[in-house]
């Protein structure tokens, strides 16, 4: 089985966020930059596939030259190539261009499957799987919980409101992996040295043969106007006492009362 | 040039799902304000007589597929189905609810028209003639306000943000002639948990617990059920295996944005705060004085919550 997974590099949801003098963009210096959480979830499930069925797990990632780090977290884990798009003219790229971007590269690679997370962290867009798949022409599952694979059918269970949908598609497939798909693995220390010596090619968006006037921070369709903080909520009010009771009947009060809600 | 609102409703087994009525009446405020049509856009297989119950939300036209293909929501079919009406009535704005299927569609469809698509808005207004969405990013850490070149602009609402108002007229319901197209996925199977339980994204009031239950979700169910609510957890309380996966309610669980929300044993990591902090009025029951979440609640209660959260079920059920 042909598998890649599309990984991004993003800061730590443990991360301060500020935003930075230009008001539409964030400050990146001191920041720590890992992998998405939830690609996290789609190298495991690649590993665990590739382990039952054989074949070849692909990393690809797209952004600036730190982002090496991350692909080869995903080959310490065990993955065996990565490629990186590695380009300034991708910049800021809006979440279309992006799937443009991995769509393009993806052309030149045999695949079977095509696990990413189900968003990424940093820009919550949701977006660039989906779109990786509409420019394939291949089906997309998202929000994916658990999987299984007979011949050349694959059965998703997505989570859905209230429950979980079980999806079939014939491969090849795309689909998003959802917290709970599986625990992933750490990187072992001999995976780390083998990671080293694993292919990594690096490429250009002139390499994939994109046109450069679809990509980067000034040609995205959704522009920022501005960053703000979230709206400041107004000062707590603690319930004083240390009778339970009394300290419960003060609250129901107040939200009866005050905020007016029960 | 590009003229008017769809509203992407979903319905299941003859039920809207809320978030489209937040979404039609958020269409029908911005319908108003740019003196332009409203049109709502109903799928389904047999839910033609649906089409009434959106009346009540303003739409001017009601768009209705109704075909067997149609009958279970699948990406390719709805895409198909979705984006030639699109393109047939050159809709300036789209919005559709950021429920699980909404993220799913949206993501698709702004992919084959090629359109810019701002996800889990949970504002969207006018500027000068300019859509502008206001949306959160990081985690909510920030809140962004976006606009998108070109048309069709695509709005996906977050749930239990938007007012619902009722504004009754009668709308023109037309019958879309429809072809399902090449469709790759099927639906095998759907396992729905008891469907007495509130689902989490959509419940208005939430209790929420944490480390601090060591475990024991009793109390929080007492005071959900007396309250009529959701109950959700911390990932602590996931990692330790005490509730599933789905009742998390954080950065990388779920996004609840509910009038009340009771944070009960539960210390307020960003990465939890996160997933609340859109919350109306947000509670916290806490032993522990310098818990965060104190920092970001509107009402604190320093105290055992095995203790306090009993003593709140009596004083709710007093209040009914």
């Amino acid at each position: 089985m042909e598998i890649v997974v599309l990984v991004k590099q993003v800061p730590d949801t443990e991360s301060l966020i500020q935003i930075a003098g230009d008001g539409v963009s964030i400050k990146t210096e001191d920041l720590k930059w890992v992998m998405n959480p939830y690609d996290e979830f789609a190298v495991e499930e690649a590993l665990r596939i590739r382990e039952t069925q054989g074949g070849t797990v692909t990393i690809l990632s797209m952004g600036p030259a730190k982002t090496v780090e991350t692909i080869r977290t995903a080959l310490a884990m065990g993955a065996d190539k990565g490629i990186h798009i590695n380009d300034p003219a991708a910049e800021g790229s809006d979440p279309l261009a992006t799937a443009k971007i991995l769509a393009a590269a993806l052309k030149d690679i045999p695949f079977d499957l095509i696990i990413a997370g189900m968003r990424a962290v940093d820009g919550d867009n949701y977006q660039v799987a989906p779109a990786v798949a509409e420019f394939l022409g291949i089906p997309q599952i998202t929000q994916v919980i658990k999987k299984e694979i007979s011949g050349d059918t694959i059965q998703c269970h997505q989570v859905v409101e209230g429950g979980t949908a079980v999806i079939e598609a014939k491969l090849p497939v795309l689909f998003t992996a959802q917290r709970g798909l599986n625990e992933p693995r750490y990187a072992s220390l001999p995976g780390i040295m083998k990671a080293k010596k694993k292919p990594l090619d690096v490429k250009t968006l002139v390499d994939l043969g994109v046109d450069v006037g679809t990509a980067g921070a000034a040609n995205r369709k959704v522009k920022i106007q501005a960053l703000n903080p979230p709206p400041a909520r107004k000062a707590i009010t603690m319930i004083q006492g240390d009778d339970p009771a009394a300290q419960a009947a003060e609250l129901v009060k107040k939200l009866h009362e005050e905020a007016k809600i029960l | 040039m590009a003229q008017g609102i769809f509203v992407i409703t979903e319905q299941r087994e003859g039920t809207f799902r809320k978030v489209s009525f937040e979404a039609l009446s958020e269409g029908r405020r911005l319908a108003d304000a740019k003196n332009v049509p409203l049109v709502a856009v109903l799928c389904g297989s047999g839910v033609e007589a649906l089409a009434g119950d959106l009346e009540k939300y303003g739409p001017d036209r009601i768009l209705v597929a109704d075909d067997p293909a149609l009958a279970e929501y699948t990406t390719d079919a709805f895409t198909n189905v979705i984006a030639e009406a699109v393109k047939a009535q050159d809709p300036e704005l789209i919005l559709i609810g950021a429920s699980i299927t909404g993220k799913d569609l949206s993501a698709r469809l702004a992919a084959r028209l090629d359109a810019g698509l701002a996800m889990d808005c949970v504002g969207v207004r006018l500027d000068g003639g300019d859509f502008v969405f206001t949306r959160p990013m990081y985690g909510g850490k920030v809140v962004a306000n976006v606009t998108i070149d070109g048309t069709p602009k695509i709005a996906a609402l977050r749930p239990n943000v938007m007012t619902i108002t009722e504004a009754p007229r009668s709308a023109a319901v037309e019958k879309l002639a429809v072809q399902a197209g090449d469709v790759k996925t099927k639906v095998a199977e759907r396992k729905l948990e008891a469907t007495d339980k509130v689902e989490l994204t959509e419940a208005d009031i939430v209790v929420s617990g944490g480390r601090g239950t060591t475990g024991d979700f009793s109390v929080l169910e007492d005071l959900a059920n007396a309250l009529g609510g959701a109950v959700g957890a911390s990932r602590t309380a996931v990692d330790e295996g005490w509730r599933p996966h789905s009742d998390q309610v954080g950065q990388t669980g779920k996004v609840v944005s509910p009038n009340l929300y009771v944070a009960c044993g539960i210390s307020g990591a960003i990465q939890h705060l996160a997933g609340m902090s859109t919350s109306k009025v947000i509670v916290a029951i806490n032993k522990d004085p310098e818990a965060p979440i104190f920092s970001k609640a509107d009402y604190g209660i320093v105290g055992d919550l095995f203790k306090v959260v009993p003593a709140v079920t009596e004083e709710v059920k007093k209040l009914k």
